[in-house]
């Protein structure tokens, strides 16, 4: 042990700067691969039990195993590279989906102190992250060759442009009350309870920003962009094998981080709902997970109920629905805080 | 008045939230899958499956190559060659059916003036190789005789209703 340690110690600055962040990066990645690995097995499961059906039940005890059993087909399955795709393009787009989806984990606070980039712009760096997601789903479209695929890109191209302006107007509102754009500050600023965290005050904001979360993860009911019944399967027609697998690591990675980001900027994060003796014994890092969860349950309890969206339908929800209701609210937000006494509802 | 209230609707999620209602109901149903392999659904005696050729209880084959099973057979699955056998009665030399081309559709046996051809309960069957789905005399016979009981009890129970 103190040879390691000495060995360490003699090891030049920059290599031990690089080996520790890949070991925190190895240290948030694996874990939420198994969430994702998870993640698909609870939706089968809970869309199984809502349509009275009992889900996967057969590898492992009650079906445990079935992620790693998909996996391992994936896995082994060929990836076929159509005739004139883009073999370059066709093969970066999976990467560039999934990318943007693991590095926006970088400044995500699990507690006060653990995070990996303790950001002053982390909200920032989230946005930008997420939008960087849709390159890889238009890329695809384009470099498959096929029509459908290119129809799915169309469609993920308009649409995530309609929503991720309101989402981020969502997220302005939310700055205009927590006053800063740092992750930290904004779960710190929400706590002592229930009733300080941001969905109260900003309700209609967290309505928009969920929904348009699930529109920008592109789930259903807004998944015209693999519409099966439609363009069979969108952007991700000609994809197989492990490229069709990164490109559904990336949409579970981001359905994660839509709902983290959900329970810590509005459901106050790590906070337990009451600073009081049986909720405080729960560690912090728990009282995110389970809200992370909740969340998560809801994005599978919106695809076992609504039918898929017409997408003139998303179209105007996105621009003459939800960008005036955000407008409104921080309107209202910044006229409560500067020009009346009761700012404090919106602290 | 209509517009207002239309708007509240709409904008508080009223009929969308009664939609999550229903479905988080169904969540909490019994549910009630067959696990199948290991339980299975009733099957009513008239259940038409794997074929038979069934044999009298002295062990003499019933089927007297009448012929009609072949030409009723809507699929044109089965073949019968015959001839006449040493006591001058008539009896199949070849007796094939194409499971392939079989649509179970129980003429075969309905036709059978001696009640030989008959369809089982048995429907968990395979073929393995090329040319394994031709089913012979053989096998069929055999096939009477290892569930000769199931078969005879199938017929006895629906024999009220026919």
């Amino acid at each position: 042990m103190s040879w390691l340690l000495s060995t360490w110690g003699t090891l030049p600055i920059a290599l031990q700067v690089t080996v520790e962040s890949v070991v925190k990066i190895v240290a948030i990645v694996v874990p939420l691969l198994l969430c994702v690995a998870y993640l698909t097995y609870a939706e089968r499961k809970i869309i199984g039990y809502i349509q009275v059906r009992v889900g996967p039940n057969r590898v492992g005890p009650k079906g445990w195993f079935q992620p790693f059993a998909d996996f391992l087909k994936l896995m082994l399955k060929e990836v076929v590279i159509p005739t004139n795709a883009n073999r370059y393009l066709f093969l970066a787009a999976p990467i560039l989906s999934l990318m943007p989806a693991l590095a926006a984990w970088a400044v995500i606070p699990f507690t006060d102190t653990l995070v990996l980039a303790n950001l002053d712009a982390g909200l920032l760096y989230v946005l930008a992250m997420t939008s960087l997601g849709v390159y890889g789903v238009i890329i695809a479209g384009w470099a498959s060759n096929s029509k459908y695929a290119f129809l799915g890109a169309m469609r993920s191209a308009a649409q995530i442009v309609a929503y991720e302006i309101a989402m981020g107007f969502a997220l302005v509102g939310l700055l205009m009350a927590a006053g800063s754009l740092n992750l930290v500050d904004i779960v710190t600023a929400q706590s002592g309870g229930l009733h300080q965290w941001y969905i109260w005050p900003l309700l209609p904001l967290f309505v928009v920003y969920f929904i348009s979360g699930v529109a920008e993860t592109n789930r259903a009911p807004f998944d015209v962009a693999e519409g099966e019944s439609e363009i069979v399967a969108g952007f991700h027609v000609e994809y197989s094998g492990v490229s069709f697998a990164v490109f559904f690591v990336a949409e579970y990675a981001n359905m994660v981080l839509i709902a983290t980001l959900a329970a810590i900027m509005f459901l106050g994060g790590w906070h337990a709902p009451f600073d009081i003796a049986p909720f405080n014994w729960i560690p912090p890092f728990f009282w995110l997970f389970g809200k992370v969860a909740a969340m998560l349950f809801c994005f599978l309890w919106l695809r076992a109920t609504f039918p898929r969206y017409r997408y003139d339908q998303i179209m105007r929800l996105g621009w003459k629905v939800f960008i005036p209701v955000t407008l409104v609210w921080i309107t209202v937000i910044g006229v409560f805080r500067f020009l009346t006494p009761f700012g404090f509802i919106f602290r | 008045m209509d517009w207002i209230k239309r708007h509240f609707k709409t904008f508080l999620l009223l009929e969308l939230l009664r939609g999550l209602r229903v479905t988080g109901k169904h969540l909490f149903r019994r549910k009630i899958t067959v696990q199948y392999p290991e339980e299975k659904t009733p099957k009513s005696p008239r259940f038409r499956g794997l074929h038979a050729l069934r044999r009298y209880p002295n062990g003499e084959e019933r089927c007297i190559a009448c012929k009609l099973c072949e030409a009723v057979c809507p699929a044109l699955a089965i073949t019968i060659e015959s001839e006449e056998r040493g006591d001058g009665t008539r009896r199949t030399t070849r007796y094939d059916i194409d499971m392939f081309k079989c649509i179970y559709c129980g003429f075969c046996e309905e036709a059978c003036p001696v009640d030989s051809i008959v369809e089982t309960d048995i429907h968990e069957f395979h073929f393995e190789n090329r040319g394994d789905n031709v089913m012979t005399k053989d096998m069929l016979l055999a096939i009477g005789d290892e569930y000769e009981q199931r078969i005879a009890d199938a017929r006895r129970a629906d024999s009220n209703y026919r």
